[in-house]
């Protein structure tokens, strides 16, 4: 067993200045596999991370589907999501797939926060939100391509997946890769389990008649710490809507690091200049002034 | 009623449903009435409240220390959206009330090219044609009459980000922002010249008056129209009687010191 030690931070939500300490630990980029192939669907996962984050198991919604309800919650991070697909011979293929964070490399919600510390990136790949630091403005929503963050409207606060860093922290694994009864799930290094999904996809290509077999691990967004193998990975969307090129917003890239802060210089100017026009320039009275008269 | 206990040359105007009055003494003028004042304060309140709700949520970095206000961020942030409607509809009130006062004419554009003039403070008086507000003031009006329908539209669509969609929220979050940095410096500017910028300026909005030399100096064309008299003329008159009494005081002093 690992011993206990605490995360390297990489990168600080709406942190002005460098982060402290930044750059100098190494750390192991860890990842999530996840082999859709082989998923059959079972939900442990799903009761595995609402048990081990010590959430109430909530209601259900009925949609036709063996899903447990349309997207994850604020309490409920974790969801496998089932879709039907009628592949263009006419046979059926039921998907399945476990919807969570993705832990981006470049993270849209991170990018989005402007809140100091509500959002941190650890240099192992987690995301991680700091609920007492977070305002609620729901900005970290819009920035996540994968519609991952919820809003707790009694809290005011948004959750989502930890990526179990408290269970990472002391050296296990996550709870979700832990209740795993088929071995769909794995989790390791990046680089391992690059190879090993890489491997997985050519097995699939070579023994099992998928062409389009193929590795989920997008470069739009610097990658993820959370990479899946795909039947078809030239149409993700048929996976429960996972986007072919998840991108995060222009404005939450350029407006807030660039535009946001000139913003407020110019604002800050425009007092200057008004305080300048009054020592320079002086008051406008109503005439005639009876000093003017005595000079 | 009143005319037994009033002193001679006040004039005392009631409004609001008679549970307001503004006294009007000589030599003044009314320039708002309680319904108005009234308005802007309550715009006032809700002007601040959402902006300062609002620069907590823009930049926590900054104006994080202002949470506390509002009882602490996540409150900040909910409260923030309804402050804004509250806004908007006292705003709206006074759109209505103002609306007809506030209409662009020739003179305003003429104002506004010769801005240099006003800015530079370069004249004692305002030019003949200024009415009871200037192009600047008009101007101020219709900044905020469109700024907070950006405000609102924008303001919506992140407060129902279901409805609205990722793309719409990440668009409006940058009109919101763009629309209350343009209104914050319309505002500093507003407050600067209705206090330290233009003196007497101020009373209008608290007791609803103005002196008759505000009223030629700033609005001359306002002033013909309310007194029936020429403004420039009776500056003049002013600045005559202001010279004789100087003289006859110097006179007494002169004589007090011999």
């Amino acid at each position: 067993m690992a011993s206990e030690r605490l995360f390297q931070i990489q990168q600080i939500s709406g942190h002005v200045g460098s982060v402290p300490g930044g750059g100098m630990q190494r750390d192991l980029e860890i990842c999530k596999m996840i082999d859709v192939t082989t998923c059959i669907g079972c939900k442990a996962c799903e009761v595995a991370c609402v048990e081990w984050n010590r959430y109430p198991f909530r209601e259900t919604t009925f949609d036709n589907t063996y899903q447990t309800m349309p997207t994850t919650e604020w309490n409920y991070w974790n969801l496998i999501k089932f879709n039907e697909h009628q592949r263009d011979d006419g046979t059926l293929m039921w998907l399945m797939r476990k919807d969570q964070c993705m832990h981006c490399a470049d993270p849209g919600c991170l990018r989005a926060c402007p809140a100091d510390g509500a959002i941190v990136q650890y240099t192992n790949g987690i995301v991680d939100f700091n609920q007492e630091n977070c305002i609620g403005c729901q900005y970290c929503v819009s920035g996540c391509p994968f519609n991952i963050p919820k809003f707790n409207s009694a809290t005011k606060t948004v959750f989502k997946c930890t990526l179990c860093s408290d269970r990472v922290g002391a050296g296990l694994e996550p709870a979700c890769i832990k209740a795993c009864p088929t071995g769909c799930l794995h989790f390791g290094t990046k680089s391992e389990m690059k190879n090993l999904a890489e491997t997985r996809a050519a097995q699939l290509r070579e023994q099992s008649g998928f062409a389009n077999a193929g590795v989920y691990d997008p470069s739009s967004i610097g990658g993820t710490h959370v990479i899946y193998v795909l039947h078809d990975a030239k149409h993700p969307e048929l996976y429960g809507g996972l986007p072919a090129d998840p991108q995060i917003p222009f404005s939450y890239t350029y407006w807030k690091w660039f535009a946001k802060p000139i913003g407020l210089l110019i604002t800050l100017l425009g007092m200057l200049a008004l305080a300048f026009h009054y020592v320079f320039t002086g008051p406008r009275k109503p005439q005639p002034e009876a000093r003017e008269e005595k000079l | 009623m009143t005319s037994s206990a009033q002193p001679y040359g006040e004039t005392v105007e009631r409004d609001l449903g008679g549970l307001a009055r503004t006294v009007v003494h000589e030599d003044e003028l009314l320039r708002h009435p309680a319904y108005t004042r009234f308005l802007h304060w309550s715009v006032a309140i809700f002007f601040f409240a959402s902006m300062l709700s609002g620069l907590a949520v823009y930049s926590p970095w900054t104006f994080g220390w202002l949470t506390p206000l509002f009882g602490g961020g996540p409150m900040t942030r909910f409260l923030h959206p309804w402050f804004g409607v509250a806004f908007v509809i006292v705003w709206f009130f006074q759109f209505l009330n103002w609306r007809g006062l506030m209409t662009w004419t020739e003179s305003d554009t003429r104002w506004l090219r010769e801005i240099k003039r006003y800015i530079r403070n370069e004249e004692k008086l305002e030019p003949e044609y200024v009415g009871f507000y200037n192009g600047g003031q008009k101007l101020q009006f219709w900044e905020i009459v469109f700024g907070s329908l950006v405000l609102l539209i924008t303001g919506l669509v992140m407060w129902l980000p279901e409805l609205s969609g990722r793309i719409a929220v990440a668009i409006s979050y940058v009109l919101h922002d763009i629309s209350a940095l343009i209104m914050l410096g319309g505002i500093f500017i507003h407050i600067y010249l209705s206090t330290f910028g233009q003196p007497g300026t101020f009373q209008s909005m608290m007791r609803g008056v103005v002196t008759r030399a505000w009223a030629w100096t700033h609005h001359p064309a306002w002033y013909r129209e309310v007194t029936g008299r020429d403004p420039r003329e009776d500056y003049e008159e002013a600045r005559r009687r202001l010279a004789r009494n100087h003289s006859r005081e110097t006179a007494v002093r002169d004589d007090a010191e011999h």
